[in-house]
């Protein structure tokens, strides 16, 4: 077991060391910063003044050195752009995404087991084949084509909800906001959330789907019949938790998935998140914002590939078994 | 039933003497692939869909009234006019409106979907033909140059593709002069978008490939000495060109869809020279104003397209892979 | 190993179905005991894309309480099939087509899903070939014992766990105490099965099918195995109905034995009977190509041919060209069960107005065109 967390841990360092050395390739080789800083009219003293001040006339390594420690504290440098620190512009942004994240996922999560359970059981029902066609299509859309489809519906044509922005916003502690207390911040969030969990939901309910069929062949689910259990405890109690441990990896991996496609989901609705800032970022080739939102994604991703593993850990008796003997 | 045997024939008899199989595999594939099309109505009707898009975007010169990449061709003082009017000013008849450069929408979605075309087939090309070399090389040469493909594309594959095509666009042009942007906007793009997408592609190669260096015709050629290039080209790679088929027929709807979504985030394609993604970009500013046919239209042929090759994708994936059904 | 023990017990037992199958072996004994299972003109159909496959075709045969029926056949002959069918746990699309079976007299193949449900366990247990994919691996053995005792018995978590114990120790798990809430895979495979054995009769059920249940075994284990599924039925007077295709197996366990061929029974009888004097051209080749019973000889016998796939099943008899003394009849004409030496079989060499005439000598010929 600690042998096994050692491991994923070392992975999951190495993983944020190649993150943060593309990062940093990317400040140090992609334009001049200094540049980029300064505009054409600075002096070469200017200049010269900035590129100590910002250690560009250290070593590459020291400078690299230096790049992660300030990545570690959250200090990613001045935005190109806007000229303000970019760990700012990111903490502004950040609850934003992350509630509508947060909320797609659980959409998404819940909806996908859901309708794969009951489309994997319900075989030949009208019902689940309707339901696998529509999923389908949602696999094929783009997700920017469903959220304007979405707002031409339900914001243009019936006007039941808002098209665009987070509503109204309520401030709780120093930094976080939160759409989540007020009537129209609610209700912004519906279509937001809709679009950006529609993806991931027909994945999951797909892999729910195909994975449940693979365990309902199985000889344990067969004896488990055999023995006079009934439907629900064969379908819900022994198929299921057989069907979950798959899934829980790869759900976890498209929750990580949901952050980056918050990217068009916050364009379509001019969502005020840090995807949004993102787009902006590389439309002008803010080098900073990019890099600090890289090694933003990476280390979520980091986190949920961990989480996931402690998971699966938890529920395969197999596998701890195994671990506690080594 | 009466299929099953035919496989396991076809490769019995081609594997002591090396590959005469091509030709083999073609002729089971075509019976079954016909058969298969045969019996889905929503394949066959995907099937007319993408053709009738596909030859669209290939005669658009001929079909379309007007050259929407051309300034001189756009008559200002025909915007906004609705789908199926004749305008007043000019004469000119627009099918599906115009938009608020007096562009003819039909034209604009005609040479906007071969622009789409276009960077689907030319990056899921670039990937494959990437994926497929670098898949080769780490599965036949192992070592360290199989360490390091395999580590990079673990990283990579951390990441979903459209983040990595953002990142790689942003990049490039980074490197690029601002002014130059617009003019290279389809180059980046493919680049980008088949830079984000190669992993797939040497997996399934990579592992292929080990599978089948360990089979005895491979051996008995290595023995006799024949050069590594030859049993790569000869014997190897017309084997693992299956599974790398099967990714390109998804990859290709996936990249068209990419592509779609960096030109609606206005990192694709400028409006100058606008794609499908960049013309629902535009169009979605007048869904409040009433011009709808500026953003409907648009989106509709961008739906068709996506559904039909995405379906077509699907069924040709489980047709080629017997094993998935 | 155990073969001394096992082989006096169906002498025991024997005298009773061999007098009923020398009457009518079709028709339920009159007066004795009812049959717990009955099957009758059981079919069951595969429809496919192409075509109807018939897997089962009329089948038809009785099993006494106390009686270990053995099914015998190649692989694909429709024994396992048959159990399938009987417990209703047929894989989709296939389904009963036609025929009857009864348990204990009550009529079970045309209950709804939902009334069949409590009979599966409580009335009728099942034992898989695989005792390695037979437990679900996620749950302790001692949830999946006490979930079936309860689901069939009135019992709350405490008495059930009780009984789990009680049967755990029958089977023969070694301080069951210890092993209740350990998972599958820190079995061995022959204490697998036992776990499944106990999991099988956790509600007393009068018949038990068991498939193959040592197949997937070491060989120094199957032997262990069957003599314990031979005293726990037999304690409870159940049933049993032994799928297999090892001829060894069924002669030390079963009383009577089933011969299987394309979806056919073709011959049923005493065991010792259908070894010694098999009446089938099948059942003949089949007995003569089985090391241990048959005499010695240079070298053993084969049937010519492979069994017909249900797709493309001959006319008149199954077996009809791979036989011997196939005739004219035997191409057009397909046989019913008829009385043949201690038992039945579906052969028109027993025709008892007309009988197909023997040809001599096949097995030399056979083997001299080898």
């Amino acid at each position: 077991m600690l042998a096994f967390l050692i491991q994923r841990v070392l992975q999951a360092i190495f993983v944020m060391f190649v993150v943060a050395l593309i990062s940093f390739s990317l400040f140090h080789y992609v334009g001049d910063p200094v540049l980029n800083m300064l505009g054409q009219e600075a002096t070469e003293a200017d200049r010269a003044a900035l590129r100590a001040q910002l250690g560009l006339d250290q070593p590459v390594v020291v400078q690299f050195w230096q790049f992660v420690v300030n990545a570690a504290q959250f200090e990613f440098g001045i935005s190109y752009r806007s000229a303000r620190p970019v760990t700012d512009l990111i903490m502004e942004r950040l609850p934003a995404t992350l509630e509508l994240a947060i909320i797609s996922a659980i959409f998404a999560v819940v909806m996908g087991i859901v309708l794969g359970i009951y489309t994997a059981i319900q075989r030949g029902s009208w019902l689940s084949k309707f339901i696998m066609t529509a999923s389908l299509i949602g696999v094929s859309l783009p997700t920017f084509l469903i959220g304007i489809l979405l707002i031409y519906l339900f914001a243009v044509e019936l006007g039941w909800l808002p098209a665009f922005g987070r509503g109204q916003t309520v401030r709780l502690g120093d930094w976080w906001t939160t759409g989540l207390l007020t009537t129209s911040g609610l209700r912004s969030l519906i279509l937001p959330a809709i679009t950006l969990g529609l993806f991931q939901l027909t994945l999951i309910m797909r892999l729910v789907r195909a994975e449940m069929l693979e365990v309902l062949r199985t000889d344990y689910i067969k004896f488990a019949r055999a023995r006079g259990l009934s439907k629900r405890v064969v379908n819900l109690r022994h198929a299921l938790k057989n069907t979950l441990i798959p899934v829980i990896t790869i759900i976890g991996l498209q929750l990580g998935t949901i952050i980056a496609f918050a990217i068009i989901t916050e364009t379509v609705f001019q969502w005020p998140g840090v995807g949004a800032l993102f787009i902006t970022a590389v439309r002008f080739v803010d080098i900073p914002v990019m890099a600090a939102y890289l090694m933003m994604i990476a280390l979520v991703f980091v986190v949920i590939n961990l989480v996931v593993d402690l998971l699966y850990y938890a529920v395969d008796p197999r596998l701890r078994v195994q671990g506690g003997a080594k | 039933m009466s299929q099953q045997p035919k496989p396991s024939e076809s490769a019995a008899v081609a594997a002591p003497i090396a590959p005469k199989r091509p030709s083999r595999l073609r002729t089971f594939l075509d019976s079954d692939i016909v058969y298969s099309w045969q019996r889905q109505p929503v394949v066959i009707l995907a099937t007319l869909v993408t053709l009738t898009m596909f030859a669209g975007a290939l005669f658009a010169p001929w079909i379309a009234p007007q050259n929407p990449f051309d300034p001189r061709q756009l008559e200002l003082i025909d915007a906004f006019t609705p789908p199926l009017t004749t305008s007043d000013f000019t004469g000119n008849f627009y099918l599906l409106g115009s938009d608020s450069q007096g562009r003819d929408v039909f034209s604009a979605i005609l040479y906007g979907s071969r622009i789409s075309l276009l960077v689907g087939f030319a990056a899921v090309l670039f990937a494959l033909a990437l994926g497929t070399a670098l898949g080769l090389m780490a599965g036949f040469r192992g070592g360290w140059r199989d360490a390091l493909i395999m580590r990079i594309a673990d990283v990579q594959l951390t990441f979903p593709s459209i983040l990595m095509a953002l990142l790689i666009f942003g990049v490039i042009r980074g490197f690029l002069p601002r002014s130059m942007h617009a003019e290279v906007a389809i180059i980046v793009l493919i680049i980008a978008i088949g830079l984000s997408d190669w992993v797939q592609y040497a997996r399934a190669v990579r592992g292929a490939t080990m599978v089948e260096k360990g089979k005895e015709y491979v051996q008995a050629a290595r023995v006799i000495g024949l050069p590594d290039h030859r049993i790569l080209f000869q014997h190897i790679l017309p084997n693992v060109l299956r599974p790398v088929l099967v990714i390109g027929t998804i990859g290709l709807a996936l990249a068209i869809i990419a592509e779609a979504t960096l030109s609606f985030l206005g990192v694709g394609m400028p409006a100058t020279q606008p794609s499908l993604g960049t013309l629902i970009r535009v169009g979605q500013d007048y869904m409040f104003s009433g011009e709808w046919w500026i953003l409907l239209f648009p989106g509709v042929a961008l739906l068709l397209l996506a559904l039909s090759v995405n379906l077509l994708g699907d069924w040709l994936r489980d047709v080629l892979n017997p094993k998935l059904r | 190993m155990s073969s001394t023990p096992s082989s006096a017990e169906p002498g025991a037992v024997e005298q009773a179905p061999d007098d009923r199958n020398a009457a009518a072996a079709s028709h339920p004994p009159d007066g004795g005991r009812e049959p717990v299972l009955c099957v009758r003109h059981l079919r069951v159909e595969f429809p496919t894309r192409h075509a109807t496959l018939v897997a089962l075709d009329d089948v038809s045969f009785d099993i006494a309480p106390g009686e270990v029926l053995g099914v015998v056949g190649e692989s694909g002959a429709g024994k396992s099939m048959t159990g399938n069918a009987v417990i209703r746990l047929l894989e989709p699309p296939g389904h009963i087509a036609g025929g009857e079976v009864r348990l204990a007299g009550r009529r079970i193949d045309d209950l709804a899903e939902e009334d069949f449900v409590p009979l599966r366990g409580r009335h009728i247990g099942m034992i898989f070939q695989d005792p390695l994919t037979s437990l679900n691996p996620l749950f302790s053995i001692g949830d999946q014992l006490v979930e079936t005792i309860r689901a069939h018995l009135p019992m709350n978590e405490k008495q059930a766990r009780e009984r789990a114990l009680a049967l755990l120790r029958e089977v023969g798990i070694p301080a069951p105490e210890t092993r209740l809430d350990s998972y599958p895979h820190q079995f061995s495979g022959g204490m697998r099965q036992r776990v499944v054995i106990a999991l099988a009769l956790a509600a007393e059920p009068e018949l038990i099918i068991a498939d193959e249940p040592t197949t997937a075994l070491d060989v120094s284990v199957q032997a262990q195995i069957l003599a314990l599924l031979k005293r726990v039925c037999a304690e409870r007077g159940a049933a049993v109905m032994l799928v297999t295709h090892d001829m060894g197996v069924i002669a030390e366990t079963a009383d009577r034995v089933a011969v299987m061929y394309a979806g056919r029974l073709i011959e049923i009888g005493p065991v010792n009977e259908v070894i010694r004097r098999p009446q089938h051209p099948y059942s003949e080749g089949l007995m003569a190509s089985i090391p241990g019973l048959a005499e010695r000889r240079e070298r053993l016998y084969q049937i010519e041919g492979a069994m017909p796939r249900l797709a493309a099943i001959p006319a008149g008899c199954a077996f009809n060209p791979r036989c011997p003394h196939a005739a004219e009849r035997c191409r057009t004409e397909r046989p019913e069960l008829l009385p043949a030496g201690a038992g039945q079989a579906a052969c028109w060499l027993h025709d008892p107005e007309n009988p197909v005439a023997r040809r001599e000598a096949p097995q030399d010929t056979q083997e001299a065109t080898r």
